[in-house]
């Protein structure tokens, strides 16, 4: 068991032909992701790899090969249609990998997502993908450090998100499902969709969730925390020593009006009940220590 | 990014926000003719003489003074403005340097209020924030009389609905019908300038009421979505250079992100939450000592060797650096890459200050053989913990 993805995803790779698309879609087959189809307008008919076949539209590739998740690797400037495409083909899941999509393109995506209601979910954009180790990779994530086990991680940041799973590995503690749900303002799943589907998986023991700076939605999983979860969940929060005002590479990092900083976040998640961890080198202990009780 | 107040005031005006009549002048010469141009337009000789920098809070500063006297006043005014350093609550105690002046007319105010449009993360909506306090730190507001901040948010499928603007007219007292109608048309001007021109931010503080009740915007702020740049060939225009870091600058040229901080212990890291962790975990057992990070460097998933090469000789050359700490779990960013980056940067400057590697995940073996084989002295570390400990010792904050 697992969540969001599994050995049953049937994965289309939306900018398949571009050189980011075609490189992981290879990663991910090596894994041993289904990768069902591909699409790039104006290339249907050839193949990827000599087995992929490439539609002009998600549509068509869906109706022809069964696809029932997309992952996206469209440049900015298209990247917000393709995520349209992906929601009006019916799909179930969407990971959107594109880092730098306007703000304003992802609120109209948003709109439109919030209108199927809960008929498609939507990873990222600006994010590492989703993964159930030995099952499914989808996205950019290294597959060689995960370990199949119990343990959820949702995190908002890639490399940070490499480091939990990679202290865990070390620690003989295998994962369940990772989601990366990127560092953009205004995206997909956040924490308390994730932290919901990690609490009703019947093979999920514990949790580690992974902020940042800015924004209210660390705050939000605390909520969800404190009211639905019985599951140790531990955390970690980037960012205590970020200065106001400044942009840490992501959108989303920035401390605004004194409001989404690191000290506030962790003081809602330990009034939670989760434990945070004191630096980004003991998260996986952290848990470790939780589960231990 | 942000632009400049009458920059900002430029967009407004193509969209047909009201805004007073006002001419930039970047010398002493400039600002008087403005002034003598403004007093012909507007029969008056008041004149405002304002400082253009990106920080807010330049009245409160020194930054913006009236001249009621004429072109000769506001020469004077304008001579002590420009080459200030101005110092604002977001400027740091060290100032920003005036380098251009709007020159603008004076306005017989009635009323300050404050009107401001943002992207609602929590909401995933553009908010509309209006408060009947303006003219003062909205932060201000927001913290201690929350209640006098009046929000909506608009549905991107319709946009900013009418009775939504009316709702905030009356809120702010402007529901009669000399203002209802100003006000409203304004709003939903505000409204174009955010969505059209990729604002991430759109600030009026003041908007004021004339005693002839006319609304006007009295200040403009502007910050826009990088994101968009690509679709908007117009800003490179926009850019001021003298208001931004100039390594900032350099590595944003390079596709680097990179942001300059106090402290003395150079990060180069891939991925931003990695970055802003490793800054923190440096702070964690540094802070006792003095160690602290002296900047925020995300070299990003997909960099290659020069752009590696680039991120490590902006660090060696900073007098500030007093050790470096290069903490690397690789993903997509291959472990061989940093390593040949690395080594290649320390031997074109030279190493003269303690460096501490960590590496971790794709192809960590070849980047761990190609330091080892350098004949740089490197210390390998083994965690982040382990890195950060290294790195604090080697500054003199001892173990």
């Amino acid at each position: 068991m697992s969540v969001l993805v599994g050995k049953d995803t049937r994965l289309l790779v939306q900018g398949i032909t571009g050189s980011a698309g075609a490189f992981h879609a290879k990663q991910m087959i090596e894994y041993g992701t289904q990768v069902v189809s591909g699409v790039t307008p104006g290339r249907a008919g050839e193949t990827f790899e000599g087995k992929v076949p490439v539609f002009d539209t998600v549509a068509q590739a869906v109706k022809a090969t069964g696809a029932n998740a997309s992952v996206i690797f469209v440049p900015p400037p298209g990247a917000a249609d393709a995520i349209l495409e992906a929601f009006d083909a019916g799909l179930a899941l969407v990971t959107c990998i594109t880092e730098g999509i306007p703000v304003g393109d992802m609120l109209a995506v948003r709109r439109v997502l919030e209108g199927l209601k809960g008929k498609t979910r939507l990873i990222g954009p600006n994010c590492p993908g989703v993964i159930t180790p030995g099952a499914c990779k989808i996205g950019i994530m290294p597959g060689h450090i995960h370990k199949a086990g119990h343990i959820g991680v949702v995190s908002r940041s890639g490399t940070l998100t490499y480091e939990a799973v990679g202290q865990l590995t070390a620690l003989g503690i295998g994962q369940s499902t990772c989601i990366g749900i990127g560092g953009d303002p205004v995206g997909g799943m956040d924490f308390v969709d994730c932290l919901e589907l990690f609490q009703a998986d019947a093979d999920t023991h514990g949790v580690i969730l992974i902020g940042e700076i800015g924004g209210g939605a660390e705050e939000r999983a605390a909520r969800f925390i404190k009211e639905k979860m019985n599951k140790p969940v531990a955390a970690f929060i980037a960012g205590t020593t970020a200065p106001p005002g400044k942009r840490m590479g992501h959108a989303g990092a920035i401390i605004a009006g004194g409001k989404g900083t690191a000290a506030e976040k962790i003081k809602a998640l330990e009034a939670a009940g989760a434990r945070v961890a004191p630096t980004p080198s003991d998260m996986a202990s952290t848990l470790a220590t939780m589960m231990k009780k | 990014m942000k632009i400049h107040e009458y920059q900002a005031k430029q967009i407004f005006a193509r969209y047909g926000l009201p805004i007073p009549r006002g001419i930039p002048a970047f010398s002493v010469d400039e600002a008087e003719t403005a002034a003598k141009t403004l007093a012909h337009e507007t029969g008056s000789p008041v004149v405002v003489v304002k400082a253009q920098i990106h920080a807010g809070g330049r009245g409160k500063g020194g930054g913006v003074k009236v001249a009621k006297g004429g072109a000769a006043e506001a020469r004077e005014l304008a001579s002590k403005i420009l080459g200030m350093q101005l110092v604002t609550h977001q400027t740091g105690p060290e100032g920003q340097k005036v380098r251009r002046l709007y020159i603008e007319q004076g306005l017989d105010i009635a009323r300050e209020l404050y009107l401001g449009a943002v992207i609602d993360r929590d909401r995933r909506r553009v908010a509309f924030m209006a408060s009947t306090e303006g003219g003062v730190e909205i932060e201000k507001v927001a913290a201690e009389t929350p209640e006098k901040i009046l929000t909506v948010h608009v549905d991107p499928t319709v946009g900013l609905a009418g009775y939504q603007a009316r709702e905030l007219a009356f809120g702010l007292g402007l529901g009669k019908k000399e203002t209802l109608g100003k006000f409203v048309k304004l709003l939903r001007q505000l409204y174009d300038v955010v969505m059209r021109e990729d604002c991430s931010l759109c600030e009026i503080n003041p908007l004021v009421v004339t005693r002839g009740n006319d609304v006007v915007a009295l200040d403009a702020k502007i910050n826009l979505d990088d994101n968009a740049e690509f679709r908007h060939p117009e800003w490179k225009d926009l850019e001021d250079r003298d208001e931004e870091d100039p390594v900032e600058l350099e590595a944003k040229a390079a596709g680097l992100n990179y942001v300059s901080l106090d402290g003395n212990v150079g990060c180069l890291v891939n991925g931003a939450g990695l970055a802003m962790a490793t800054m923190d975990i440096i702070k964690h057992f540094g802070a006792g000592h003095g160690v602290a990070p002296a900047n925020f460097l995300d070299v990003g998933g997909g960099a290659n060797q020069e752009q590696v090469t680039k991120a490590f000789k902006m660090i060696l050359r900073s007098p500030k650096v007093k050790a470096i700490f290069v903490n690397i779990f690789g993903g997509i960013m291959k472990c061989d890459v940093i390593a040949n980056g690395v080594v290649a940067a320390a031997r074109e400057l030279g190493l003269t200050v303690p460096l501490v590697v960590r590496l971790e995940g794709t192809n960590v073996e070849l980047g761990r053989k190609i330091l080892n084989e350098s004949g740089l002295a490197i210390q390998a570390a083994s965690t982040m913990a382990d890195g950060a400990q290294k790195v604090v010792a080697a500054v003199g904050g001892g173990r």
